[in-house]
């Protein structure tokens, strides 16, 4: 079952809430000011049982009508006052607020796609989708209630108990005797609950994965009628989620527990002193009324006190999980790649005066990044050199690394050692947007975006529908004209869906359509009938005559449209030459191409 | 996957089509009217006896909390002057009350905080897993037109605010609605003229209500689309992170991923606005009100009709009624969106498999002695998508038990069609496919599975190990049973090399496996199944040679006896069939064995000498 990828550091909810002040600063003043608009509002809340109070013991006592108009008009401009500035308060916010949602969902978008392969083969998609959706609505929330109500709150509640200090200083200190307990819980159960919080959206982000493969592989899961195991997983993590969610639930049942009982229960020993204190004639009974309703205006503030904390503390969580993404290191640039190489590359064979030109593997290695140290690499000193306008078949068997190779062209990967020269530069020194417009590649797994046909192909480069009419007719994709609006018809996940040959050679076409210098093909006819394969491969032909070609081949067929073949075996190049050479001299690949057994075919000879 | 070349047709568009040219209107499913509210009734029927215990429990602690300004007048009005008169027992009374009200307040508070927990958290439990479970039994054919942002979108985001509405909304509701009551009641008692006025202003805020709801209720749902737009395009990029590399297509991206955010910027603010529309209209209604009845109050006062005390306490209370209105706001603006959601995923419930589970399932008679295999009959079958465009006119076709077909013809002949007809993914328009001679509709779905099993050309690994992905095929398989399946289709060369052998992770360390490797773990899985029927559409096309020569070997052997259909590109693997079919334009046009049709001049002839000379 999936689990998160990196350990969760520990790091104070404060700590990690700091972190989001790049993206606050930009709506700071007006955040300030909301933040200042609901504290007057608050107050204004508590100046209208004092505009009360003056009315009962003035106007209304004198019978004085003209007093009671005036008094009801201040009332009703305090309310509309009032009204009006929680208003604007959240008018203030909610733009803001939601660009700083959006701005946060942009950059992780923008950073996740420069993030190295390796960093995206290790993540399923479903954590960096919770990241971008749930977590940062939590994130919005934060920002629009519990950060400026624990401000509001906390400065009402201050002014609240002041006035009770004024009212009687006894009493108030009695009011005052739970805070610190309460603190104290607070603290405690916070801690724990964060913990809980972390592993709640952990698991979602788990649950999340597991929805995404059972929509993803579907067709397996039908074909061999196993939704019901599907199901029974699903089920288990969505109880595991409930478990989690349910401890969360104990522990702020506890916070809410405390916060409520204990200035409760301060309320009663002051109500019980203050009577007693009334009953002696050392209190008004008007100013124990006062108190005690001030007290009583200040249990939503303290009673709020406890889920703001909690959702502060799922913030606090959601935030590290964002930024866990965001600390990544993208893919350096050219000149911090080839910083720490600069002393290897002068040990690798130099290159001999024109004979640069083309693509050249020198002395490469390969290991991926997040291999152990010392683990046998996938590629070994790989030396190989494809000459300007030549097309070079890569054949080995199946796993020998051959997909891994082609993605160290476009630097999808880095090399680990030796290099890798484009026309007689090293690719560590060119910048990788250079470097991938001139090299062009269609994968094994052909991927088509939503948008057009003709904007899929386009994405190569070339341009105009006359380019992209002779990427289609080199890939035989003429079909696309053919779609219920042509080349404009939409495909991908929110359009059309096309046939895995169809998508091949629409691959295929995008990676033509922009003449590139180089050009990478991973296995690019797997999925076509023969005759189409024939027709693509006579289309081929013309277009490799004065391309250099990188072609992984399994077929002889496919190797046929190369000048050349390299036999990759255990992460070697092992031979090179001509596929009728090969097949003579190399048991490896006639085995390969024939599916005779090797060793039969030693024999023959 | 459409497999029609010339014009792949989509079925059932009518929902779909993008009337605005906006590809995320067609994200309404239609949902039935009344689907939402029968969804939510029969997610809580199953909990009524502990929602009605949650209600109860909040009542009473509402009730503990509310007796608090009671036991306050009660101490002014009685307690004080009996402590005065050396009678301390009523200021006992209060000191006593009043702890056994706070105690009370607290324990029942965090009782009520467990048990509603313990019921949202079953109804969101049981909604994810019928919303999971519904997506696996809906047919392929949904799939294929339901993108997976989408499906993914209902069972997380919208959920989400689903949970959203029932860990804080509800609870809001009924302790506001609770309060209410409770204070309307009191203020009547105390004095019915003004309670009346302060009932009638429930009016105006009822109108408020309702107008808001309306107008969120809009905002919301192009909220919800927006975002799942958002989520369709990052799930897009992240799963195509190699040609957005490669394409450098980051730029492009960044700006089509601006526009998508961007709108879910604006309806997410538009959705804030009315809400703060909501709170200031709520807040001049309330505040208003105050001031009226201060005003008449005073003015009764004034003429002796009321007391000054009961004025007194009635304002007080009245603040206190419209104390909750702002979280009344928010529970709607949870309710608001959770509605929104809920209808989607009612429209996504509402939505029946096309294959639906046969109402009286039949059996198949038990597999013969010596012939695993089993008989094959398309009987008078057609099939054409819902929209008119035919795929494979009438036809007739016997496999019978044991035979190994091939099944060639260019891309979009109906090749698959006929596969996924076999594997029952979709059904035929007409006439039936017979399983030893029970109708396919008939069959149980694990039945089926266990006959026929297909193994596809996208060779999907699911996370977890080698293992457990090989023993999807058979989940009580031993370690045994999978490694010997894999040995005999040839992988476990490989899975032996990884870091932990068979117990490597495949989203883990060292775990990358090519696509040709993920095949092979694709026909151990089939392997294992040991279906009577296994069919094969293109499943070796990212295979060497000698990977498909291992494959057709362990078909030869360990799958001997067995019905097999193979669709294939490549002739290498037509060679091992016992039969040939070439089909062109949904029709067959050429079925014999292989030696038959080489010699014949037909199509396949001309493949054959094709894919020789290849060889030369």
């Amino acid at each position: 079952m999936p689990t998160t990828p990196s350990p969760p550091e520990s790091r104070s909810a404060v700590r990690s809430l700091l972190r989001l002040w790049p993206y606050v600063r930009p709506v700071r003043a007006r955040l300030s000011t909301a933040a200042f608009i609901a504290i007057v509002a608050s107050c204004i809340g508590l100046v209208i049982p004092l505009v009360l109070k003056w009315m009962v013991d003035g106007p209304i006592a004198d019978r004085d009508p003209a007093g009671v108009w005036l008094g009801a008009l201040y009332l009703l401009l305090l309310g509309l006052a009032e009204a009006a500035l929680f208003g604007f308060r959240r008018w203030l916010v909610a733009r803001p607020l939601s660009h700083v949602e959006a701005e946060m969902r942009a950059d992780l978008y923008r950073h996740l796609q420069r993030l190295p392969v390796a960093f995206h083969d290790r993540w399923p998609s479903g954590q960096l989708l919770s990241r971008a959706t749930t977590d940062l609505m939590l994130l919005r929330m934060f920002l629009a209630f519990p950060l400026t109500f624990l401000l509001v709150n906390g400065v009402t509640i201050l002014v609240g108990v002041i006035i009770m200090l004024i009212q009687d200083w006894t009493l108030g200190l009695v009011i005052l005797v739970p805070a610190v307990p309460v603190l104290i819980t607070c603290v405690v159960f916070e801690k724990r609950y964060s913990g809980a919080a972390r592993r709640a959206q952990d698991q979602v982000g788990d649950l999340t994965t597991v929805v995404e493969e059972s929509v993803l592989g579907i067709r397996i899961i039908k074909g061999f009628g196993r939704h019901r195991s599907q199901a029974r997983a699903f089920r288990e993590l969505s109880g595991k989620l409930r478990g989690t969610e349910l401890h969360k639930a104990r522990l702020l049942a506890t916070i809410l527990g405390v916060i409520v009982t204990l200035p409760e229960l301060a309320i009663g020993a002051a109500l019980v002193l203050g009577a007693v204190q009334v009953a002696d004639g050392s209190l008004s009974a008007g100013t124990l009324v006062a108190f005690l309703s001030t007290a009583l205006a200040l249990r939503w503030p303290v009673d709020s006190i406890g889920f703001l904390l909690a959702m502060s503390q799922e913030a606090a969580t959601a935030t590290e999980r964002y930024f866990e993404v965001m600390d990544a290191q993208p893919e350096s640039g050219p000149a911090d790649a080839a910083a720490p190489r600069g002393a290897e590359r002068r040990t690798g064979p130099p290159a001999g005066a024109g004979s640069t030109e083309g693509l050249r593997f020198e002395n490469v290695s390969f290991r991926y990044p997040d291999a152990p140290e010392g683990s046998t690499p996938v590629l070994r000193r790989i030396d190989l050199h494809i000459r300007p306008g030549e097309s070079l078949a890569l054949v080995g068997a199946t796993g020998s690394g051959k997909t891994t190779l082609t993605a160290l062209v476009p630097r999808l990967h880095e090399v680990t050692e030796g290099r890798i020269t484009l026309g007689g530069t090293d690719i560590a020194e060119m910048s990788r947007e250079e470097l991938r417009s001139r090299v062009a590649v269609a994968f094994e797994e052909p991927t088509l975006f939503s948008a057009s046909v003709g904007e899929n192909v386009l994405m190569g480069g070339g341009a105009g529908e006359e380019d992209l009419g002779r990427a289609l007719a080199v890939a035989q994709a003429d079909f696309a004209h053919a779609l219920p609006r042509g080349v404009d018809t939409q495909v991908g996940e929110q359009g059309l869906s096309l046939s895995g040959g169809q998508r091949q050679r629409l691959a295929l076409a995008r990676a033509v359509v922009g003449r590139p210098d180089f050009l990478v093909l991973d296995d690019p006819l797997s999925a076509l009938d023969v005759h189409t394969e024939a027709a693509v491969e006579a289309a081929l032909r013309r277009v490799l005559a004065d391309t250099t070609a990188l072609i992984v081949a399994h077929r002889p067929s496919t190797v046929l449209l190369a000048d050349r073949v390299a036999l990759l075996s255990g992460g070697r190049i092992t031979a090179v030459g001509t596929h009728h050479e090969l097949l003579r001299t190399s048991p490896e690949y006639a085995h390969l191409m024939s599916g005779a057994p090797a060793g039969e075919e030693e024999d023959q000879r | 996957m459409t497999a029609a070349t010339t014009a792949p047709v989509r079925d059932e568009d009518d929902d779909r089509e993008p009337a605005s040219g906006d590809p995320f209107d067609q994200d309404r499913l239609p949902t039935p009217p009344g689907a939402t509210g029968t969804l939510l009734r029969s997610l809580l029927a199953p909990l009524r006896g502990r929602v009605a215990v949650t209600a109860l429990l909040l009542l009473l602690q509402q009730a503990a909390v509310q007796a608090g300004p009671l036991l306050v007048a009660y101490a002014i009005d009685r307690a004080v002057p009996a402590f005065r008169g050396d009678d301390n027992g009523p200021l006992i009374a209060v000191a006593v009350g009043y702890l056994l009200c706070a105690t009370a307040a607290g324990a029942l508070q965090y009782a009520f905080v467990g048990a509603s927990a313990r019921v949202s958290q079953d109804v969101l439990l049981d909604l994810r897993g019928r919303i999971f479970r519904h997506a696996q039994e809906l047919s392929v054919d949904f799939h294929e037109r339901y993108t997976s942002g989408r499906l993914i979108s209902r069972s997380t985001t919208d959920v989400e605010s689903l949970r959203e509405l029932l860990e804080e909304g509800l609870q809001e509701l009924v302790m506001v609605v609770l309060s209410a009551v409770y204070i309307s009641v009191l203020l009547l008692w105390l004095d019915l003229g003004l309670g009346a006025g302060a009932v009638a202003s429930f009016v105006p805020l009822y109108l408020l209500v309702r107008s808001y709801r309306r107008r969120a209720g809009r905002v919301y749902r192009k909220r919800s689309t927006a975002i799942a737009a958002v989520i369709v395009k990052f799930v897009e990029t992240m799963n195509g992170i190699r040609p957005v590399r490669a394409f450098r297509r980051e730029a492009v991206n960044d700006a089509d991923f601006a526009v998508l955010n961007r709108r879910h910027e604006r309806t997410n603010g538009d959705a804030l606005l009315e809400m703060a529309r909501y709170v200031v209209g709520s807040r001049i209604t309330a505040n208003t009100t105050v001031a009226l009845v201060v005003l008449w109050g005073a003015y009764r006062v004034a003429d002796g009709s009321l007391e000054l005390g009961v004025l007194a306490a009635a304002v007080l209370y009245l603040r206190r009624l419209y104390d909750p209105i702002d979280r009344l706001g928010m529970f709607l603006n949870s309710a608001q969106s959770a509605a929104a959601s809920l209808e989607k995923i009612a429209g996504l419930l509402a939505q029946t498999p096309s294959v639906p589970e046969p109402s009286a399932p039949r059996e198949l008679p038990g597999r013969r002695a010596g012939l695993p295999g089993r008989d094959v009959v398309f009987d008078d079958v057609r099939f054409a998508y819902r929209s008119g465009g035919e795929v494979l006119p009438r036809f007739d076709l016997t496999l019978p038990a044991g035979q190994t077909v091939a099944v060639v013809g260019s891309t979009g002949a109906g090749k698959s069609t006929l596969a996924k007809l076999l594997a029952r993914f979709y059904d035929p328009s007409d006439g039936r496919v017979l399983l030893d001679g029970v109708d396919l509709r008939e069959l149980t779905g694990g039945d089926l599975r266990r006959e026929v099993v297909m193994v596809t050309q996208e060779a999907f690994l699911f996370s977890g190990t080698v293992a457990e992905n090989i023993a999807i095929g058979r989940p009580d398989a031993t370690r045994e049973e999978i490694e010997q399946a894999a040995k005999e289709i040839g992988a476990h060369d490989f899975i032996a090399a990884l870091p932990d052998g068979y117990d490597t992770d495949v989203r883990k360390r060292g775990g990358r496996i090519s696509a040709g490797q993920r095949q092979l773990v694709a026909f151990a899985r089939a392997l294992l199944a040991d279906p009577a029927v296994l069919i094969l559409d293109e499943a070796t096309s990212s295979l060497d040679i000698p990977g498909e020569r291992a494959v057709q070997r362990a078909m030869a052997t360990v799958l001997k006896g067995r019905t097999a259909v193979v669709i294939a590109h490549r002739l290498s693997t037509v060679e091992i069939a016992d039969r040939v079919l070439v089909m062109e334009h949904g029709r067959i046009v050429e079925d014999g064995s292989p030696a038959e049709l080489v010699d014949r001049t037909g199509r396949f002839a001309d493949l054959h000498r094709a894919w020789r000379d290849s060889l030369a």
